[in-house]
């Protein structure tokens, strides 16, 4: 039988007065596709730096294939995408691609790498004269070159234009399709619907729920009440009714409730002025923001 | 597990140290603001300084030329200067654009790595030293034996090692700002007192004091030795003794400050 992909057992990690991740435990197995979900700072970066080994954990176990994940026979079988990491500038496409494949035992081709990220037409520049978004799919080609079995990508689509994005989609979707597992952390609520089998939704450092897309929205079993006024709203006019969740920008009002009638009622008596209305089925977003918000902070 | 069994687990060093050792020649070498310093510098210092009295008597009486002392002087000056600029910047660099986070994540050994760097570094301080022999030898005229050639330019490629350790502790010492007026800083004013540009005897008391004891001075005993401008009567041998202490202390210097740097990030 063969080891999870990845497993964290009962970890924590604490830099210095921040508990960034509080003694989460989960298991990856081979062939799954896993999005990690949170807000900024909820420990997603976190999570992966313990899976990948680049940060130790303060207490727990950390595991990749059942190795220790800094074994390099471990690191051998993965690629990675991380937020923010630099590549040298004075580089060519191609000739990184190369450099990366020389690290693992059973690369992919050079130019298979360069394809799977859309680069071809920029295989011979050099790395600085790449924009933001073609640097990302650099990034998705060294993830990729050494065909590794699991695939760790931190927020993977910041960047990328509309076709880059769906391009590395479909990519993704064909590298499950071979039962790769990939791990990847997004904003973009859409991409783990669309991607992920099983979302682990992260939050102040806790899993606060880990099943599928459609279990999550479940969950909220609520709707989504959403309308402009033409005052800006007082935060008293909305005291004592029964919300999931409020979020209120300038003069655009967002409300998750399980009685939007009565809800609405209510606002009409209080005399707030509502326009534009909307009325719908919470989506994963939702489900997402009224979950994040009931855990308070401990 | 089949597929562990059907192919080996990580992959073979060897044609991973290539690979990374041409990527970094590469880089470095594509970067004119360190591969002109490093190979034109000490061949320009040559033309503005040795050239026009390259065929005088280093001193009175002497039989060495002065032009034979300078390129000894300008070959040390140069291969120190790609260590020390070479790892002390581009490290520094690398580090602030956060290079070494996804590299720290691949299953490239850190060993690896800094041979790589090594190596591509004592490739740019060979070059340097061949340019700056062959400008010697044609617009200064100067001779000497092809063992002596040999000699200076073996003894000039080993004098680099040790600044190849403080490069690295440069390199994880400096932030990518200070980096390169903290390496000028120290490495210019050494190599006038340990009197690489104009013999020590003409150099202040309090630096001939001073002299003795830095790196490069012991360096310049070494490859004046090879053309026969050796400053100090003492021996070679305490020469190279010198050279093997202070390559131990900077290996270890560099060694703690990766450390230090690896502990604040990945920990």
């Amino acid at each position: 039988m063969s080891a999870p992909a990845a497993e964290l057992v009962n970890t924590s990690k604490r830099y210095g007065e921040v508990q960034a991740v509080r003694d989460v435990s989960f298991v990856i197995e081979p062939g799954e596709v896993v999005a990690m979900l949170g807000p900024n700072g909820a420990g997603k970066t976190t999570s992966i730096s313990l899976m990948l080994g680049t940060r130790k954990p303060t207490s727990g176990t950390v595991r990749l294939f059942g190795m220790d994940p800094k074994d390099l026979k471990a690191r051998s079988r993965i690629g990675v995408m991380l937020q923010e990491s630099g590549v040298p500038g004075m580089l060519r496409v191609a000739e990184i691609v190369e450099l990366f494949r020389s690290y693992y035992p059973a690369p992919l081709a050079t130019a298979e790498a360069i394809r799977m990220a859309g680069l071809e037409e920029k295989a011979k520049s050099l790395v600085k004269d790449l924009s933001g978004g073609q640097r990302q799919r650099l990034y998705f080609a060294l993830a990729v070159c050494g065909d590794p079995d699991a695939l760790f990508l931190d927020e993977p689509t910041v960047g990328m234009d509309v076709e880059g994005r769906r391009r590395f989609l479909e990519e993704i979707g064909a590298l499950a399709t071979k039962g790769r597992t990939v791990v990847l952390t997004t904003h973009y609520l859409e991409e783990a619907d669309q991607l992920a089998r099983r979302v682990i939704v992260i939050d102040h450092g806790r899993v606060i729920a880990d099943s599928t897309p459609a279990a999550i929205k479940a969950r909220v079993a609520g709707k989504r009440v959403t309308f402009s006024t033409g005052t800006r709203p007082d935060e008293s006019q909305f005291a004592g009714l029964p919300l999931n969740s409020k979020q209120i920008e300038d003069h655009r009002v967002r409300l998750l409730t399980n009685e939007p009638e009565q809800v609405l009622r209510e606002l009409f008596r209080r005399g707030v002025e509502i326009q534009n209305l909307e009325v719908a089925g919470a989506d994963l977003e939702e489900a997402f923001v009224a979950m994040t918000h009931q855990q308070a902070p401990t | 597990m089949s597929t562990a069994t059907a192919r080996s687990a990580t992959a073979p060093v060897l044609p991973m140290l290539a690979r990374q050792s041409y990527a970094e020649f590469v880089k470095l070498f594509r970067v004119p603001a360190f591969s002109v310093t490093s190979i034109v510098l000490p061949t320009m210092f040559y033309a503005f300084i040795g050239l026009g009295q390259a065929k005088e008597p280093l001193f009175p009486g002497s039989g060495v030329t002065f032009g034979e002392y300078f390129l000894a002087s300008m070959a040390l000056y140069g291969v120190a200067n790609v260590m020390v600029l070479g790892f002390g910047i581009s490290l520094a660099n690398e580090r602030g654009q956060k290079q070494d986070l996804l590299m720290k994540s691949t299953p490239l050994p850190a060993p690896v790595f800094f041979t790589a760097k090594a190596l591509s570094a004592l490739a740019i301080a060979l070059i340097s030293i061949v340019v700056l022999g062959l400008f010697a030898a044609v617009a200064a005229g100067v001779q000497l034996d092809a063992s002596q050639w040999l000699t200076l330019g073996a003894r000039a490629m080993l004098c680099s090692i040790p600044f190849i350790g403080l490069g690295f502790a440069l390199g994880y010492l400096a932030g990518p700002n200070s980096a390169p007026a903290v390496t000028n800083l120290i490495y210019l004013p050494t190599a006038f007192a340990s009197g690489l540009f104009f013999p020590l005897r003409l150099l202040p008391q309090f630096l001939q004091n001073l002299a003795p004891y830095l790196p490069l001075y012991r360096g310049a005993q070494l490859v004046w030795d090879s053309v026969g401008a050796r400053t100090e009567g003492g021996s070679i041998a305490s020469d190279w003794l010198y050279m093997g202490a202070y390559t131990v202390v900077f290996f270890l210097l560099a060694l703690w400050a990766y450390r230090r740097d690896q502990g604040k990030k990945f920990n």
